[in-house]
């Protein structure tokens, strides 16, 4: 069968060795018109280095008022299958889990229902099924339904939560990210379903400061695992390690606050000026390991640009017992998200992030809101020092 | 809050949005302060409002749009 849309400008991105999103979505142009209608598009965004859609609108199902990204063709004439072309957004299973039964039937479901594409995992973390329109909305949320998910957040609401592997599966996870992850989003699932904030807010746990989900950079509350005691070391490793490569050069000379040395033949860490950046223990994981104190660090305010710029997260808990709280159901974080979302709620303003406010209200005022004691630590980049003012009276 | 005043406030939300509907966009934020000013005398909280205006999205009386933020606005066939 012959293409329905010529497109040379894509046909070049099928070249050379590497994955090409142009070959899968021709794969699933075999089986959908509608998802024909979108290379067409696509060619003519290329050529016109534009992208021709029309975002928002109205979108979505019944009773949510989240889960669907509004997008419209600028030629719904010349591309009818994509006059409408919805993304439907997916909780995805903490930690990314599914097993292949499920991922069949939600493969089934997005070709019945949309273009046959789907997206695993979108920046924002979701699973989303591209090219769906609104006729076809409630069915095909009804059947992810039947499946055990639900949709994700969009708008100005809580974002849907997301987090690295964790304890399931890596060795540096200071927490168990993905129960806190799964806890919180049932717990704010009126904040995920029913956009009630100025702008968008994300939640985003990372179990160390390899920080796999991006946490600091891309989430207005990130949780990055830490420690708080020393880090241990096994010095017979630390030898093995030093004939295998140069641990001086890789390691130490790499080490940002330079707090390691060798005295001898052994390894000594200054844990007083460690950042817990996770550089050493990465380099030479059977040699050092964390601490035995874990628990988060909180940052808050990091996002990508819109209103004034992108930016990474302030540190605003140096050290949260996260593994503590768990025991109360998160009581203590859940008290500090409610107080932020009350400041937010009565001091922001349309389209600004949380982060964005406390640049304009200053952090001494957004710390008085939510009740929190300012400390030394709390520095909006890495070795820079505190906009906290103190007093001299205040020690 | 009782029946009755959750019936004046459902009312209050939907009329707001019908009066301004193509002149201005309401925030579901807006609204809730606008609400918890207009029906302060009879000791509404936000939460009570919040409650309202989730009865009114349930009941498709308002559905949620999106132009850049979220907004509140009449169901497509009004």
């Amino acid at each position: 069968m012959g293409k329905k849309h010529q497109t040379p400008l894509l046909d070049e991105l099928k070249k050379g060795k590497w994955i090409s999103f142009v070959k899968e979505i021709e794969r699933a142009a075999e089986k959908s018109e509608r998802t024909e209608d979108l290379l067409g598009q696509v060619e003519e965004s290329y050529r016109d280095k534009v992208n021709h859609w029309k975002h928002g609108g109205m979108a979505g199902v019944k009773g949510y008022g989240a889960g669907m990204v509004g997008r419209f063709s600028e030629f719904p004439e010349k591309y009818p299958g994509i006059k409408e072309c919805h993304s439907m957004r997916i909780i995805p299973s903490a930690g990314f889990f599914y097993n292949s039964d499920f991922l069949r039937k939600l493969a089934d479901i997005s070709e019945k229902h949309a273009g046959g594409l789907l997206n695993f995992h979108g920046a924002t973390g979701n699973i989303q099924i591209l090219g769906m329109s609104q006729a076809e909305a409630e069915d095909a949320f009804q059947a992810i339904a039947e499946l055990g998910f639900d949709l994700g957040g969009s708008g100005s609401d809580l974002r849907t939560p997301s987090c690295c592997a964790g304890q399931a599966r890596c060795e540096f996870a200071n927490y168990d990210t993905m129960k806190i992850c799964y806890n919180l989003t049932e717990e704010y699932q009126d904040e995920l379903h029913r956009p009630a904030f100025n702008y968008k807010f994300k939640l985003k746990f990372s179990g160390c400061a390899n920080d796999c989900v991006a946490s600091a950079a891309r989430s207005d509350l990130a949780f990055i695992g830490t420690w708080k005691d020393k880090i241990k070391i096994n010095q017979d490793e630390v030898k093995n390690y030093t004939k295998k490569f140069n641990v001086q050069k890789y390691v130490l000379d790499k080490c940002p606050t330079k707090c390691m040395w060798f005295e001898g033949e052994n390894l000594v860490i200054d844990d007083e000026n460690c950042v817990k950046c996770m550089h050493c223990i990465n380099e030479m994981p059977k040699a050092l390991r964390a601490g035995d104190e874990k628990g988060a660090s909180i940052l808050i305010g990091a996002k990508a640009p819109l209103v004034t710029g992108p930016r990474m997260g302030m540190m605003l808990v140096p050290f949260y017992d996260i593994n503590e709280d768990a025991k109360n159901d998160y009581e203590w974080l859940k008290g500090l998200i409610s107080n932020m979302w009350e400041f937010w709620d009565e001091y922001g303003v349309s389209r600004e992030r949380i982060g964005e406010l406390i640049g304009r209200v200053g952090l001494n005022t957004f710390l008085e809101g939510v009740g929190l004691e300012p400390v030394p630590e709390m520095v909006e980049h890495p070795r820079s020092n505190p906009f906290i003012k103190f007093t001299e009276d205040e020690d | 809050m009782t029946d009755e005043t959750k019936k004046k406030v459902e009312d209050k939300i939907v009329g707001l949005v019908k009066e301004y509907a193509g002149k201005k966009r309401f925030k579901p934020i807006d609204i809730v302060k606008e609400m918890e000013k207009e029906f302060a005398s009879e000791g509404l909280t936000k939460d009570d409002i919040k409650g309202a205006l989730k009865e009114i999205m349930d009941e498709e009386k308002l559905v949620y749009g999106y132009a850049g933020g979220s907004f509140l606005t009449l169901p497509e066939n009004q």
